[in-house]
């Protein structure tokens, strides 16, 4: 059985030898273009003159487009970049908005001199008052929405008013840059009759196809795009890419001639979105044990100069803001605030990791608060367990139990995260290393040591309803070799290497004898972004769809010529049973082809179960939640908040995991990554609003030595309850929010230097440098 | 014109009439289409460009994106293309990383590999540090350590071995060293350079370039006039002198580096941590010191050792204290036409402890770089040198510190007492490292940290396991 199994990702092998092809290798014909644009350096006004006289005339330029000289051959307004709301022009049109934003277009003979040339311009600027930070946009009331958006159920304040103890706080909690390896690229084959064929390096071909095709008012039908491989997405790519493709459809219309255009590493990350910085505020009644009776959350998301996504971002927030725990009392207030900074816009996790560590941040403050172990309150306020943990293999879903609901009121029939937390705390020696720990802090005093375990529950299904659908097609050869296409991109989670489990799966084949191919907008139409972990779980169950179809033509086939019955053919081990006989799958398919059977079928699924209403808060956005738990154990220097993670514990959800060895690559980067957004990561923008951080020689992701030096990963593998793809779980999003328990870890640490009478009420990212504040604070120093 | 020659993936390439700042990135992917090779951040912070360059000095993993071709000329280049066996046979270090799931989206990977390999044949297993210059946003480095583990026994492949018997003798290149007539430079010895360099004071010197490759990949510099210094032999040596040690200009930091463990450790291990093991691979001292950064960490440690400062003009050369180099931001003594030939220092220095504190521990730049060294007689210090980087427009001794410093027991209490005079020494600046409050607070903990550290107590999380 090919599901299931630990293989290597397809790629694995070109990508080792140098031989694996991302954008910015495709060979193009002789004559290509290269662009690059030339950025605002004011964050918010107007322009008052732009002479690029110096632009056109350095070496290699071929033509400079802005919007005081945009040529009468294309369309006469500026082309729109936005995936939602239409309000992202491709270059200013006289305003700007923050700095970084593409103000012209060079076209050049080169990607070197083109960059050069965009350095060029002169540009003046009549400056306006920039609204930089969450406090000045709220001053201003400048927002997206017409005002804050409240999700509520039970009354959270009558219930803190109540309580015997409240809790209260601010949190603010810093972005990320996605820090894709591969920079944004893009290139464009102008074809005859106007049509175009894009190469782009993006999660989301569909929206790319639009936006091109509405540029030039042509249908959806007259663009092809074309992604084999990213070099790495994490949502940096779902719709950052649409203003080089655009850009290069343009420069190829306009000069009949293949353009190229990728961004070098400073201004990828000067132009593009990053994770959603924000603020959370919080009001907790709870009791002496710690357990919730009623909370209130304020979320303050910047951001940034355009909607993008943010929308459904801060409403992933929200919907996560409960993490595991069962609020029967509570009152959400999001506010997405407009700035003059970069359009922050999708990250791994989209939102829910900026709700979930509000929520954590809660527990960790109450368990403080009544004298806890951080943990015991954390289980204290868990959600009714609703599975049994049956490692027999029997019906693991016989205890029925009232199934209580989350602030939005969907039933929460899956929780698991008790036993989860149980195994882990078991295997992770939790409560003795916290007692040590206490041990070795009393008789150190310059070196601290802590610990912290927290959990996970995330919503998987995309909340906007009509993008849970996907389509596949199958082609099966009349040599017997199969070919498989379906909408989902390949940026490392190895999505495509599951798909092809699926389908090889269903012909009984190896997975080596399936073909995979580059995800094609002319193969597979009106694709979702590869986005909200949901890449297996669509695409894996249109594939076998489509690979069913062809199956159950092959099979009737064969059983008519063997006069048996159609389901008494078996597909295995690269082989054809019926009626007693053996054939090789190939023998059959050249019969099948013979016999004029097609050997070709589509394949579609739609997410069964969602709805979701945004404005009431209400539904079942969720097919199913994916868990998980982590441990992790730090130390600080108390002198400078120097800090090592010591060792983490990992255990995760998978259900039946397609193929465990992708599933734990997955766990334990996103680990990592979501450790770093809450330790090193950290992005300074300016007095003026320039981001100072645009490069890995000021924004440090974390290096090889910063992965815990005990890393210990463990799926919890159990079929999902759901009707899933091999009842498997999704896996590329949730892990990262494992990352949480480095962030409380540290603050143990911290609080290992005061005597608990005052939070350590820490920002994140803990830098060394907040973390140095945090001691101090705690010693009075 | 005139010729750059090498060996790339055991084919010999003469190229003629190159740029001399056309980088070796650029021509694998440009002219070659040689993709493997990838570019991640333009300025060697990310490893996605690395490749062995193997010459008389070994094997050594380097970033193409910052390599100018001339810089490269005689040399043998693996990429990652070259680094399989010519008959497509996988290295121990590919094949183990495919079975240990080390590639995901699979950018970073030819870097990792050409990282990878270079530490293989070189028989190095400090894997944090060989790597600490790859970055990866997928796997969290578990699955690529893993990997570099399990090869480590592996034998070397043969054809990585024909590398090291290259050399520019084998080659057809000869007559002008320099690419662009009479504008560059590539002297052979210290007196070549000299007398280029008076002749040609306005030129550009490029030690490692890994600086300068960013003034080109970054800023779009031109630079008229060049002389690449990586072949003036006589002025990369280190010399022992009894007492004292010579270090020449043309010294990489990663030679420094293991020229250093011996004779003082805690320099060795900031050296470490001195950006990544590719460009301290091409980096060199002289060019650290000459580039006048206030945020390098080669100066604050020399100047604390007590380093005396070689410079030569013409046939003319002269001495002074490395502290007395630095004038202002970016402002040194260094006449016109005059360059660094080395700097000498002490060989035995027993309390001398380099800090360095950054947001991250490897491959950062330093938020303060702190180095102490005092002697002792009697239970009493009778001289202190303390220098900082990070705390001022230039590296800077603390003089008030070490004047109160003079005559007291060295122990955490004292420290505590004198380590507020740090802001009598120093105004830090704010900026995207770290706040000039925080800059001033650790500044003084350091010198806490130092008396901790020299009696022994722990004051590292680098040292504490579980």
């Amino acid at each position: 059985m090919s599901i299931g199994a630990p293989l290597a990702h397809d790629s694995a092998l070109m990508q080792l030898a140098g031989s694996a092809r991302y954008t910015d290798d495709i060979p193009l014909p002789a004559g290509t273009l290269h662009l690059a644009f030339g950025l605002s350096s004011c964050a918010h006004g107007t322009i008052t003159a732009m002479d690029l006289s110096a632009v056109r005339a350095s070496a290699g330029v071929v033509q400079v487009l802005s919007y005081l000289d945009w040529p009468a051959s294309l369309p006469a307004e500026m082309p729109d970049c936005s995936p939602s709301a239409h309000d992202e022009p491709l270059l200013s049109t006289g305003r700007v908005h923050y700095i970084g934003q593409p103000l012209f277009l060079v076209i050049a003979t080169s990607h070197h001199l083109a960059r050069r040339a965009a350095a060029k311009a002169s540009v003046t600027y009549a400056e306006l008052p920039a609204l930089l930070t969450i406090d000045e946009a709220l001053a201003a009331n400048s927002r997206f929405e017409q005002g804050p958006i409240i999700w509520a159920k039970g009354d959270a304040s009558a219930a803190i008013a109540a309580a015997p103890h409240v809790v209260e706080g601010t949190f603010n909690v810093g972005g990320q840059e996605h820090f894709y390896l591969e920079g944004q690229v893009a290139a464009a084959l102008p074809l005859e009759g106007g049509d175009l064929h894009i190469y782009s390096s993006t999660q989301h071909p569909s929206e790319i196809q639009h936006k091109v095709a509405h540029a030039f008012h042509l249908p959806m039908s007259a663009v092809r795009v074309e992604v084999r491989r990213m070099g790495g997405g994490f949502g940096g790519k779902e719709s950052q890419g649409n203003a080089l493709a655009i850009a290069c459809a343009i420069a190829a219309r306009l000069t009949g001639r293949p353009c190229k255009m990728r961004y070098d590493r400073d201004d990828d990350m000067m132009i593009t979105g990053k994770r959603h910085d924000c603020r959370i505020a919080y009001r907790a009644g709870h009791d002496a044990q710690g357990r919730l009776l009623g909370l209130e959350f304020t979320h303050y998301f910047r951001c940034g100069w355009a909607q993008d996504l943010s929308l459904p971002v801060a409403d992933r927030a929200m919907l996560h803001s409960d993490n595991c725990y069962h609020i029967p009392n509570i009152a959400i207030t999001s506010h997405r605030l407009k700035t003059n900074t970069q359009s922050a816009t999708a990250f791994r996790g989209f939102g829910g990791p900026q709700g979930m560590i509000g929520m954590e941040r809660v527990m960790d403050h109450i368990a403080f608060a009544v004298g806890r172990d951080p943990l015991a309150v954390r289980r204290a306020n868990f959600y009714r367990e609703m599975a049994t943990a049956d490692a027999s293999g029997g019906d693991i879903y016989t205890k029925v139990k009232e199934v209580q609901t989350t602030p939005f009121h969907m039933p929460v029939e899956d929780f698991i995260g008790g036993d989860l937390v149980a195994r882990l705390e078991e295997t992770s020696g939790y409560a003795a290393r916290r007692a040590e720990i206490a041990t070795w802090n009393a008789a150190s005093p310059i070196l601290k040591r802590g610990i912290a375990l927290t959990p996970v529950k995330f919503g998987i299904s995309f909340t906007l309803t009509w993008l849970n659908q996907a389509g596949a097609l199958v082609h099966v050869y009349q040599d017997g070799s199969v070919q498989l296409n379906h909408g989902g991109t390949e940026m490392g989670q190895g999505l495509n290497q599951k798909v092809a489990q699926v389908a090889a799966g269903v012909f009984g084949l190896d997975t080596g004898a399936v073909k995979i191919t580059a995800t094609d907008t002319a193969k597979v139409p009106n694709t979702s972004a590869t986005a909200a972990s949901s890449g297996s779980d669509l695409n894996g169950m249109a594939a076998r769809n489509a690979a069913e179809t062809i199956r159950a033509r092959m099979a009737a086939f064969i059983a008519g010529k063997m006069g048996v019955a159609g389901d008494s053919v078996r597909f295995e081990g690269g082989q054809v049973r019926a009626g007693g006989e053996v054939f090789g799958f190939a023998q059959v398919a050249a019969w099948a082809y013979q016999a004029r059977v097609s050997l070709s079928s589509t394949g579609y699924y739609a997410t069964p179960k969602i709805t979701w209403d945004r404005v009431k808060g209400r539904g079942r956005p969720f097919l199913y939640f994916a868990y998980g738990a982590a441990v992790t154990e730090v130390v600080i220097d108390t002198l400078t908040g120097e800090n090592r993670i010591l060792r983490a514990d990992l255990l995760h959800d998978t259900g039946s995991p397609l193929n465990p060895a992708l599933d734990i690559g997955q766990i334990e980067g996103a680990y990592v990554q979501g450790a770093g957004w809450l330790t090193m990561e950290e992005l300074i923008w300016d007095a003026k609003g320039a981001l100072k951080t645009h490069a890995p020689s000021t924004y440090k992701i974390p290096a090889c030595a910063d992965r815990p030096a005990v890393f210990n990963v463990d799926l919890w593998n159990r079929p999902n309850r759901e009707d899933t793809i091999g009842r498997s779980k999704a896996v590329g999003e949730p892990p990262f929010m494992l990352g949480i328990s480095a962030f409380f870890a540290l603050r143990d640490a911290v609080a290992a230097c005061g005597d608990g009478a005052r939070y350590p009420a820490m920002d994140a990212p803990a830098t060394p440098e907040r973390i140095l504040a945090a001691v101090q604070e705690q010693r009075h120093v | 014109m005139t010729e750059v020659a090498f060996l790339l993936n055991g084919t010999q390439v003469v190229l003629k009439g190159v740029s001399p700042t056309r980088t070796l990135l650029e021509y694998l992917r440009e002219d070659i289409a040689l993709c493997g090779t990838k570019e991640g951040c333009n300025e060697g912070d990310c490893g996605a460009c690395t490749v062995i360059v193997t010459d008389g000095a070994g094997a050594k993993a380097l970033n193409a994106c910052i390599l100018f071709l001339p810089q490269i000329h005689g040399k043998a280049i693996r990429t990652v293309e070259g680094i399989s066996a010519p008959d497509g046979t996988a290295h121990p270090v590919q094949r183990e990383m495919h079975r240990h799931h080390g590639s995901q989206c699979g950018f970073c990977t030819p870097g990792f590999i050409a990282s990878m390999a270079a530490a293989h044949l070189n028989g190095d297993r400090d894997h944090d540090t060989t790597l600490a210059g790859n970055l990866c946003r997928c796997t969290g480095y578990a699955p690529i350590v893993r990997a570099a583990r399990a090869a480590e026994s592996a034998p070397v492949p043969a054809h990585l071995k024909t590398d090291a018997a290259f050399t520019l003798a084998q080659i057809s290149s000869g007559g002008e060293r320099g690419t662009r007539e009479g504008a560059d430079s590539r002297p052979q010895s210290m007196d070549e350079l000299a007398a280029w360099y008076a002749a040609h004071p306005d030129a550009t010197l490029i030690g490692g370039a890994t600086d300068v490759g960013l003034w080109v990949n970054k800023q779009h510099r031109d630079l008229p006039k060049i002389a690449f210094l990586n072949g003036v032999s006589d002025m990369a040596q280190i010399t022992d002198l009894g007492a004292r040690l010579h270090i020449g200009a043309g010294v990489t930091i990663e030679a420094l580096r293991l020229a250093m463990a011996a004779h003082h450790p805690s320099f060795a291990e900031l050296l470490r941590r001195y950006a990544s093991t590719q460009i301290r691979n091409a980096a060199t001292i002289g060019g650290n010191i000459a580039n006048g950064s206030p945020i390098g960490d080669g100066p604050p440690a020399l100047i604390a050792l007590g380093a005396v400062l070689h410079l030569r003009q013409g046939d003319a050369t002269r001495d002074l204290p490395l502290e007395d180099f630095f004038l202002d931001y970016r402002k040194q003594d260094r006449r016109l036409g005059e360059f660094v030939t080395g700097v000498t220092l002490p060989k035995s220095a027993p309390h001398f402890r380099a800090y360095k504190i950054s947001k991250r521990f490897d491959q950062d730049i330093s938020a303060v770089c702190g180095c102490f060294n005092i002697e002792i007689a009697a239970g009493k210090i009778t001289s202190a040198r303390v220098a900082f980087g990070g705390m001022a427009g230039i590296p800077k001794r603390a003089a008030a510190v070490e004047a109160a410093l003079i005559g007291q027991a060295l122990n955490p209490q004292t420290a505590a007492e004198i380590a507020p005079l740090m802001s009598r020494d120093f105004s830090p600046l704010s900026d995207m490292r770290a706040s000039k409050e925080y800059r001033l607070s650790i500044a003084q903990n350091l010198l806490i940290r130092y008396a901790h550290d020299l009696a022994g107590a722990p004051t590292s999380v680098m040292e504490v396991r579980v």
